[in-house]
């Protein structure tokens, strides 16, 4: 559900600086909407507390649909509509099939999770995707929180400084595109090792 | 802790070793003493009705087939040092004594292998090597135009090569380990030097592994027990299948030492690397199995196909298939998931099942080209394997105990501590 929402977004150039920025953004209640980095940064994820992503169940369900389209379509063709003899061999000749079954398999993972991660992270053709700072692409992590009515930005913005944040703004932006959009399950910060 | 802490040998682990040995060393002398293995045998008696000579195979197919698999499985772990030395892996360092504790065993296990293929090959049988028999080779076209390979003197000088080399190379690794660990903590330089030893050594054991593992050492002494048939996919295949125990044996060892308090800076990052390691040289070994089958399957070319007549059809069709579900669908399905490489239980029973799997993938190279269909799997099988699996676990413990459980001076230790896969 597309919806017009507040954010104050703080800049870090330094990754030493974010993951404690991160753990006290977090453990004073405020919630991290999404931090857009250049690079995959080890262990960003688990210190926003984010739950492991069911992408990969979602690729081993899309394989098991490819092995299954692959034997059962082949199975059908070679021994009920179309037999043929192929040198000698009997019409179910399953080691014969096991490559294209293979392929298959691996095609259908691997456009499925395709689509899938683009659908999860809301990218699509022509989608025009807000961008909290143009430098996340090159060289800046960038935090953007989420405000609700009873966040103070004035507070969030004093916060983010203090926590080292080179650049702090506040901005409006359009969350989602998609009906039942995926949003991330964050859990509260606890103390505990790993955090 | 302290850190050059060394494994004491608990009273269980004692009892488990001797145990083992025991029960082996009482099914080989079982064997020597009713199967009569000492009887010259010539190749074809065995399908006779005298059933002395089967017992005979028997005991020699089943010794070879455990002393060249359990060899192999000890081997493939400084194999797994070698490569991640010349990879610059850093994450190996925490639990690589392990690994250099299994590889000590192959001096043990190595001269067991080599006077059981030296009684094959000189005792006078031609059951199990059918090229020995001079008269067969002679009225052979195929197999006089292989004599440049198999014959006598060159397998013996070959295998006695390889096991020495696999033993003193596998040592100089194991000796530049140790050295770490008496010299103290390195600086930059010494630690780059000592790297760089490392590498040369590690790079030498990978170039004669590919010589004898990966190609040679399973054409002689087990591919020539069907002598007329060749594969191609052969060695790869024997290595792929080795390999896997290999890593399983590594993970069951860490397993068992993580439980009993030791390893402090092994983690679930690193059960989970090793866990990687049985799932994808699973589904490697799976790969080759499937390639050699195939094509043999699709050419159907009579001097190939005899190799899979008797055990895709014949008595072994179930073992056949069997080997193909615990070596390839379980390790597929059920180490798979993210969480099940990380839970102790799940990767022991696997670590165990793939290596009983693989196991049975080498009774079943042996066994139908000696046996043929006169093979057995009772306690005889299952208590030669326990002396050698007593004997691992011998070696493997005298190694632990005598040097420290970490490489506490290497300069990577600190990029193994932090690992997080």
């Amino acid at each position: 559900m597309a919806g017009i929402k507040k954010f104050v977004v703080g800049c870090f150039d330094d990754e030493k600086v974010l993951f404690p920025a991160v753990k006290n953004v977090r453990k004073a209640g405020y919630k991290i909407h999404d931090v857009y980095t250049p690079f995959p940064v080890h262990g960003l994820d688990h210190a926003l507390g984010l739950r492991e992503t069911s992408l990969h169940t979602a690729g081993f369900i899309y394989a098991v649909t490819g092995t299954t389209t692959a034997l059962s379509f082949i199975g059908w063709v070679f021994t009920k509509d179309w037999p043929q003899n192929i040198g000698g061999k009997p019409h179910f000749a399953l080691p014969a099939w096991i490559p294209i079954t293979f392929e298959t398999t691996v095609l259908f993972a691997a456009v499925g999770m395709v689509l899938t991660f683009c659908y999860l992270c809301q990218l699509a053709p022509f989608i025009k995707k807000h961008h909290f700072h143009e430098r996340a692409t090159d060289d800046l992590f960038v935090m953007a929180i989420e405000c609700t009515d009873k966040t103070n930005d004035g507070d969030l913005q004093a916060f983010l400084q203090n926590a080292g944040a080179k650049e702090v703004n506040v901005q409006v932006a359009e969350t989602g595109w998609w009906l039942g959009r995926y949003d991330r399950e964050q859990k509260l910060y606890r103390e505990e090792k790993g955090y | 802790m302290n850190r050059s802490h060394q494994f004491e040998i608990p009273g269980s682990y004692k009892k488990w070793t001797i145990g083992l040995i025991v029960a082996g060393a009482i099914a080989v002398l079982y064997g020597m003493i009713f199967y009569h293995p000492f009887t010259p045998v010539v190749h074809g008696a065995a399908h006779g009705a005298a059933h002395a000579s089967t017992d005979a195979t028997r005991f020699w197919s089943v010794l070879l087939q455990n002393s060249v698999f359990w060899l192999l499985v000890v081997n493939a772990s400084m194999f797994f040092i070698c490569v991640t030395t010349m990879a610059m892996g850093g994450w190996q360092v925490a639990l690589r004594r392990v690994p250099e504790a299994i590889s000590s065993v192959v001096p043990i296990i190595g001269t067991v292998t080599f006077i059981v293929l030296m009684a094959l090959i000189w005792g006078g049988r031609t059951d199990i090597y059918h090229w020995l028999d001079e008269e067969a080779v002679k009225n052979d076209k195929l197999l006089t135009w292989k004599k440049a390979f198999l014959n006598p003197v060159f397998f013996t000088i070959w295998s006695a090569i390889t096991i020495s080399l696999w033993y003193l190379l596998g040592k100089k690794m194991r000796s530049i380990s140790l050295e770490s660990d008496r010299n103290g903590p390195m600086d930059y330089e010494t630690g780059k030097k000592w790297i760089f030893k490392n590498t040369i050594w590690a790079s030498l054991f990978t170039v004669f592994f590919a010589l004898t593992v990966a190609s040679t050492i399973p054409w002689l002494w087990l591919m020539s027990i069907d002598a007329h048939w060749y594969s191609t996919m052969y060695s790869w295949y024997t290595f792929a299948s080795s390999f896997v125990s290999g890593m399983s044996l590594v993970a069951i060892f860490v397993i068992y030492l993580k439980n009993r308090g030791e390893l402090e800076y092994v983690t679930d990052e690193h059960l989970h690397d090793l866990g990687k390691f049985m799932f994808a040289f699973s589904v490697f070994w799976t790969y080759l199995w499937y390639s050699q089958y195939m094509l043999i399957w699709y050419a159907n070319i009579p001097e190939e196909t005899g190799y899979f007549k008797i055990r895709v059809q014949g008595p072994y069709k179930g073992i056949f298939f069997f080997n193909l579900i615990v070596n390839f669908l379980c390790p597929l399905l059920i180490l798979m998931r993210r969480g099940s490489k990380r839970n102790f239980t799940l990767v022991t029973f696997m670590a165990i099942l793939i290596i009983f799997g693989h196991w049975i993938d080498f009774y079943q190279m042996v066994m139908p080209g000696t046996l043929k269909e006169h093979s057995e799997l009772l306690p005889f099988e299952f208590g030669v394997a326990c002396l050698f699996i007593g004997l691992i676990m011998w070696g493997v413990g005298r190694y632990l105990s005598k040097n420290s459980l970490l490489a506490r001076n290497h300069p990577f230790l600190k990029e193994s501590m932090i690992h997080h896969t």
